[in-house]
């Protein structure tokens, strides 16, 4: 065969067999390479990465220090340049440039920059560099100098940094308590106050004539709850002026030294002195901050936990939803209705739905749901409210019904199968002991069923995990003010809007003001996602592969 | 579970009763009644079900199909009022109040419900001189204007004031401004009589427009302004102007726009004269054509609202909309844009509404019809009134309409016309917009400007749909196919355990991620190294091809290592080096090729480049497309019945030829249905094509440029659409095109599919 032609090999068919070889090739690398790169950006982002110290000679402007992270490398070619006004050397066909984070927004303006790698000049990596991370304005790069307190300097030189630890960790613990008031204590005041507004509202719809006794009753407790609120901003404004005692100073690239406010700051750390060892463990905080934490600037830093509990929560209310109705069709369709030409149409249909696209069910969503029946509600029960809605604007009840809509194809689609999997022999062995149908679908078809169910449910979820499109418009936000479930009666809040992994990408990735700061997260955001929807996946499958096992052992 | 049946059982044993025993009657009844509960709600459950699956497409439809209803009007009510030979009538915006102004001064409100008079005005009306001519500025702003016979003319206002004086009952007060003072102004210096007259006001400045006796067009402009320092405080100036027209010229119309910027003028022979008349002091005539074909007159002449369009109504019942359009040298001609002939005899009266682009007219035989421009609909004929010289006015909210004959008979009407916007030719056909200056497909829904004419044209953004599914199937089917072909027939099972599900978990992974790598990671990288991707385009296929020879040339002892089936797993390599090779060397293949910038040379030899464009969403969204056809095609080959190929090997073909005469013969209609299953999905998917290209609604193949998807349109302009607007129920009316195409799709698809088991089973 090795001496064969080029044309006789062509004529048999061998390199067709190579080409289509070639496409499987190409699409192996492309579904791994996607997932490493949204894996290695994802994971990435969380390592302490070094600081860098590097006299930059730009021949336009004077010579200057910059203190940054390193973000990209890429090599562009020297036409490229010359347009952003970069004039390479004679003969130099490209150029390599980097993007630097310089962080400290608030006072370069710009907190990432790229640089040409011809006028870089001596890196160095300091290691009493000092990384922190703020409330505000994002990373904050420096030399730490000295820590005030009430303006008065307290440590300098080495000292500082120890001192430093001390304090950090009050000044968090008072954030910390000043939010829990902030979010629970007033939280549940201003809940109460807009109670007994909408009491009074109530009892004006009623026609209950003004000077009764309940509009002085409603009175008087709103009292009550000014007096308490009082309280609270006395408490709120001791528990400030405690957390704005402490000041650090800090050198930056340029020689100045600037004085930050502890209470701004959340955490600070030495990525250049730190081991390996020190680095996982950072590495796995950050991590767990991400993951629990709360975003901030916009979403575009801190963390999902809002985002991954909408998501979480949304999911579990349609499955709920879900289940039993794509269970009941599926068994009505299969066991009850009679198979004729009409069952097969409807069949049909059923598995068609499944390809709708996912922007038209929330079209429907919103339509249906939302604006009719949520309208409806509100005028029958939430009279009061309006014209703010409740019901009668998106929110997650409407989102997890317009999911299930969405996903009763595949739970039916799934559950059918699997009945149709079930041996004759089972069934009439059941019948022929004397059970009715109820009972042999219960006791023994049911059962047996659950694994495909089960495949089914799971399928369904990990479609709706990671849609997006639909609610968009029945209920997913940039940033709810509060989660679903809280400690405010009736405590499940079905109606308020959630923020959701997805739209988190979509919003952070192309709305938001900072998207080079925000990348990074985006990838972090990513990658959790696709975990959740690869290992929802996985058991799927491995569901239905012992599924396929176990009957086939049955019927053996 | 067998063991849980047995302890069940023998516990029942125990206690079961004798057959016929009452418990044991009783309890077979109790079972009975279970079953049929169980169904009859297992019955209502899954009707339900489906039912409401079903209802999507219904509920779709349900909202969609009020914008396809005409226009219906309803008699309201019906009296006789002392007012005779009306020249002009208004009404208010909650259909209450109107008022009736005639050539006597007369200037009267009355209640539009009844006819009883509310407000008689007695207007300043100068002691010597006679009416001779009335004019009405646009609606919106509700100002008149009598002409006298000594050349001087009266301006005012009507206005209403709307008070709750009991808290819940509303009160209209109307009364009548004087924006010039109640003082006459002189139009015409010399004194002549105002034959017509023309006036259009606004806070800054009023224009006067009048024609006198012996033909001179006279003009008057009082500019307000008002000091810098002081706003209370302002100065008028006048400016004043006239153009001779020839002395054989009877002018018979004349009207201004709104803004004060052009005047045309009808006359009895059917020309329309053109003026500019921005600079009021040096009035210029644009063009002076004949309008009308010989033997038809002007009867009215109407500005349509927002003052661009000039409505013509003529003596034989048709009604031109004219606009000026602009050429290629900057120079403005009026264009006869669309025409309407629904009706038959002479239109007297044309009332344009005030927000939209619809109007009313009324002919000589009583006939009322609704049009509208835009969508080049007639939306309803009907009969109005009977009686000679009938005038009428329309509501500002369009839902309203008062008519009165000669003999003061008056009827109030209502008028039901939600959604005249929309027609199959607004929607799909190319549209001659005011402004433009050629039909369009333009789809725009919203602007800033009231009077703003919505363009929804769901044409460009269709072409975005096709255009985006057309770039991803091209990627995506030539893939997945052949992946499907190697997996499923040549490649060593215990490869295919792994490449299959590999391939087919990206099926789930979400589109909000592809879309974000795709506008984010994807799109620079395309745009930084254009040349790198073509080259991996045209280099992956030689390379493979170049592998295969050079592998048979490799010593046998070396090929044997590897054995049949594992092809893939070798080009694997060769794949990556040809990606990062391709890479690496794009700057020097753009240096060499295309000056070093590859975009910025497109955009030199004229074409334009987009960095979201179609090249990345076609990538992308094919990408993504790959795993259903893969899956699908997969599953069609690997059932073709083993006994084929085995015959057809055994008769001595080559496997390649087995596969192409009998193994892709047999499963085309697999093959056939995944490409469809691929094709509905990547129509209707929204996230990729909202995040990876610019959403402009353009209508261009070029695949570096972007478009605007349904499914993203959608996305973007639903949670902001007021709801049973225009505009929702056609955002609803792409979200069923939407539905009904994937439907389509899919349904052939499936049916194919079945089709191709029932083949199979026989086989």
């Amino acid at each position: 065969m090795s001496n064969k032609s080029f044309s006789s090999w062509y004529k048999s068919g061998s390199p067709w067999v190579w080409l289509n070889a070639g496409a499987v090739s190409i699409s192996l690398v492309m579904v791994v390479g996607l997932l490493l790169l949204i894996a290695v950006r994802g994971l990435g982002h969380f390592w302490p990465a070094d600081i860098m110290s590097i006299t930059y000679n730009d021949p336009d402007k004077k010579s200057i220090t910059l203190v940054a992270e390193a973000v990209e490398t890429e090599v562009v070619s020297a036409a490229r340049l010359q347009k952003v006004g970069v004039h390479l050397p004679e003969g130099q066909v490209t150029g390599e440039r980097h993007l630097l984070k310089v962080g400290n927004r608030d006072y370069f303006g710009l907190d990432f920059l790229w640089i040409n790698r011809l006028w870089m000049g001596e890196t160095t990596y300091p290691e009493d560099l000092v990384a922190i991370e703020r409330r505000e304005w994002g990373n904050f790069y420096g030399y730490l100098t000295k820590v005030k307190q009430q303006g008065e300097v307290v440590a300098t030189g080495d000292e500082a940094w120890d001192e430093l630890q001390k304090r950090l960790e009050r000044s968090n613990s008072l954030v910390a308590e000043i939010k829990d008031i902030e979010k629970n204590e007033v939280g549940k005041i201003n809940h109460g106050l807009e109670e007994l507004r909408l009491q009074k509202r109530q009892h004006e719809l009623d026609g209950l004539p003004e000077g009764s006794l309940a509009y002085h009753e409603i009175e008087q407790e709103r009292k009550q709850w000014n007096v308490r609120y009082q309280g609270l901003q006395k408490q709120l404004a001791d528990l400030y002026a405690a957390l704005n005692r402490d000041q650090i100073m800090v050198a930056i690239s340029d020689g100045r030294e600037v004085e930050l406010p502890l209470a701004k700051v959340i955490d600070i750390y030495r990525p250049n002195s730190m081991n390996v060892l020190e680095k996982l463990g950072f590495y796995f905080k950050e991590v767990w901050k991400f993951i629990s934490g709360e975003p901030r600037e916009a979403n575009t830093e801190g963390g999902i936990f809002p985002a991954i509990f909408g998501t979480v929560m949304m999911v579990m209310i349609m499955a709920v939803l879900v289940t039993p109705f794509g269970v009941v069709a599926a068994v009505y369709m299969k066991e009850y209705a009679r198979q004729g030409p009409m069952i097969r149409l409807i069949r049909i249909a059923v598995n068609n739905l499944a390809g709708v696209p996912s922007i038209v069910y929330g079209v429907f969503g919103l339509g249906f749901f939302v604006y009719f029946l949520g309208g409806n509600i509100d005028e029958i029960f939430f009279q009061a409210k309006l014209p703010s809605p409740t019901f009668g604007q998106p929110g997650m009840l409407w989102a997890s019904l317009t999911l299930a809509i969405l996903t009763v194809p595949v739970v039916i689609v799934a559950t059918e199968e699997g009945l149709s999997r079930i041996p004759r022999a089972i069934r009439e062995g059941s019948l022929a002991l004397g059970a009715t149908k109820a009972e042999t679908l219960w006791r023994t078809v049911l059962p047996m069923t659950a694994p495909a169910m089960m495949t089914g449910l799971i399928l369904a979820v990990a479609r709706a995990a990671g849609e997006v499109a639909p609610l968009m418009m029945v209920g997913v936000v940039k940033l709810a003010p509060a989660l679903a479930v809280d400690n405010i009666a009736p405590y499940l809040h079905l109606d308020r809007q959630f923020m959701h992994l997805g739209f988190h990408i979509y919003d952070v990735g192309f709305q938001s003001p900072n998207v080079e700061a925000a990348r990074p997260l985006v990838y972090a955001t990513a990658f959790l996602l696709v975990l959740i929807i690869i290992i929802l996946n996985m058991s799927a499958i491995s569901i239905r592969n012992r599924l396929r096992e176990t009957s086939k052992a049955s019927e053996n | 579970m067998v063991s849980d049946f047995m302890v069940e059982h023998s516990s029942q044993h125990s206690v079961l009763p004798a057959p016929n025993s009452p418990v044991a009657i009783r309890r077979r009844a109790w079972r009975e009644f279970k079953d049929r509960l169980a169904r009859y709600g297992v019955a209502i459950g899954g009707v339900s079900v489906i039912f409401a699956i079903v209802l999507i497409f219904f509920y779709l439809l349900y909202v969609v199909m009020p914008l396809f209803y005409g226009a219906d009007i309803e008699l309201e009510a019906q009296y006789k009022t002392n007012i005779s030979h009306s020249t002009h009538l208004t009404l208010d915006e909650y259909n209450d109040v109107a008022l009736t102004l005639d050539m006597q001064g007369k200037v009267e409100f009355f209640d539009a419900n009844n006819g009883k008079p509310l407000l008689d005005v007695t207007l300043p009306l100068p002691e010597q001189a006679k009416i001779v001519s009335f004019s009405k500025g646009s609606a919106s702003t509700g100002v008149f204007a009598y002409g006298f016979d000594d050349g001087k003319a009266l301006v005012f206002q009507q206005d209403y004031k709307i008070s709750y004086p009991t808290g819940t009952t509303r009160l209209i007060t109307p009364l009548i401004l004087y924006p010039l003072g109640e003082k006459t102004q002189t139009v015409d210096s010399k004194g002549q009589a105002l034959r017509l007259l023309s006036v259009q006001s606004n806070s800054d400045q009023t224009t006067l427009v009048g024609l006198t006796q012996d033909n001179r067009v006279v003009m008057k402009s009082l500019i307000r302004e008002e000091d810098f320092l002081d706003e209370d405080a302002f100065t008028i100036e006048e400016k004043t102007s006239e153009i001779k027209l020839d002395v054989q010229e009877d002018v018979t119309h004349l009207q201004m726009d709104i803004d004060q910027r052009e005047l045309y003028l009808a006359d009895s022979q059917g020309f329309i004269s053109y003026f500019d008349i921005t600079n009021i002091q040096a009035p210029r005539l644009i063009q002076k054509i004949k309008a009308v074909p010989s033997g038809v007159k002007i009867t009215t002449l109407e500005f349509l609202t927002g003052g661009i369009s000039i409505l013509v109504g003529r003596s034989d019942g048709q009604i031109d909309q004219w606009f000026p359009v602009r050429d290629v040298n900057n120079n403005y001609t009026l264009h006869n844009v669309r025409s309407f002939n629904d009706q038959t005899t002479a239109i007297i009266a044309i009332s344009p509404e005030y927000a939209r682009k619809g109007f009313l007219a009324l002919d000589d035989s009583g006939q009322l019809a609704i049009y509208h421009t835009t969508a080049h609909r007639t939306l309803l004929v009907e009969p109005l009134v009977t009686g000679e010289n009938a005038v009428m006015a329309i509501s500002p909210r369009a839902n309203g309409l008062i008519s009165m004959t000669a003999d003061g008979q008056a009827k109030l009407t209502y008028i039901d016309n939600e959604h005249p916007e929309i027609s199959w030719h607004s929607l799909w056909e190319k549209v001659w917009y005011e402004s433009r200056d050629k039909p369009e497909y333009i789809w725009q829904s919203s602007s800033a400007s009231n009077d703003f004419e919505p363009k929804f044209s769901l044409s460009p953004l269709t072409f975005g749909t096709i255009k985006a599914a057309f770039y991803a199937m091209v990627i995506a089917v030539p893939l997945a196919i052949m992946g499907a072909i190697f997996t499923a027939y040549f490649m060593s099972p215990k490869m295919r355990t792994f490449v299959k599900p590999t391939i087919e978990i990206m099926e789930a992974l979400p589109t909000v991620i592809l879309g974000f790598l795709a506008g984010l990671w994807l799109a620079p990288i395309i745009e930084g190294n254009l040349p790198g991707v073509f080259s991996i385009l045209i280099l992956l296929p030689v390379m493979t091809v170049l592998t295969a020879w050079s592998w048979t040339k490799l010593p046998r002892r070396f090929r044997e290592s590897i054995p049949d089936g594992w092809e893939a797993a070798i080009l694997i390599p060769i794949v990556i080096m040809v990606g990062v090779v391709s890479m690496m060397a794009s700057p020097s293949i753009e240096l060499w090729l295309f000056d070093g910038n590859m975009p910025q040379w497109l955009n030199d030899i004229g074409v334009d480049f987009d960095q979201r464009n179609s090249l990345v969403v076609g990538l992308v969204m094919g990408f993504a497309v790959i795993p259903t056809i893969f899956s699908i095609t997969e599953d069609a080959i690997f059932s073709v019945p083993k006994h084929l190929t085995v015959g057809s090997l055994a008769l001595g073909a080559t496997p390649w030829q087995t596969l192409i005469r009998v193994v892709l013969l047999t499963a085309s209609p697999g093959i056939f249905s995944a490409v469809m299953i691929g094709l509905g999905r990547a129509v209707g998917e929204t996230m990729i094509v909202l995040m990876a290209t610019g959403n402009t609604p353009i209508m261009d193949f070029n695949i570096f440029e972007g478009f605007r998807a349904l499914s993203a349109n959608i996305a973007v302009e639903m949670p902001e659409a007021e709801v049973a607007s225009s505009h929702y129920r056609v955002l609803f009316l792409a979200a069923l095109v939407l539905f009904m195409a994937t439907f389509v799709f899919n349904t052939v698809a499936e049916i194919v599919r079945q089709r191709l088991r029932t083949k199979y089973s026989s086989l």
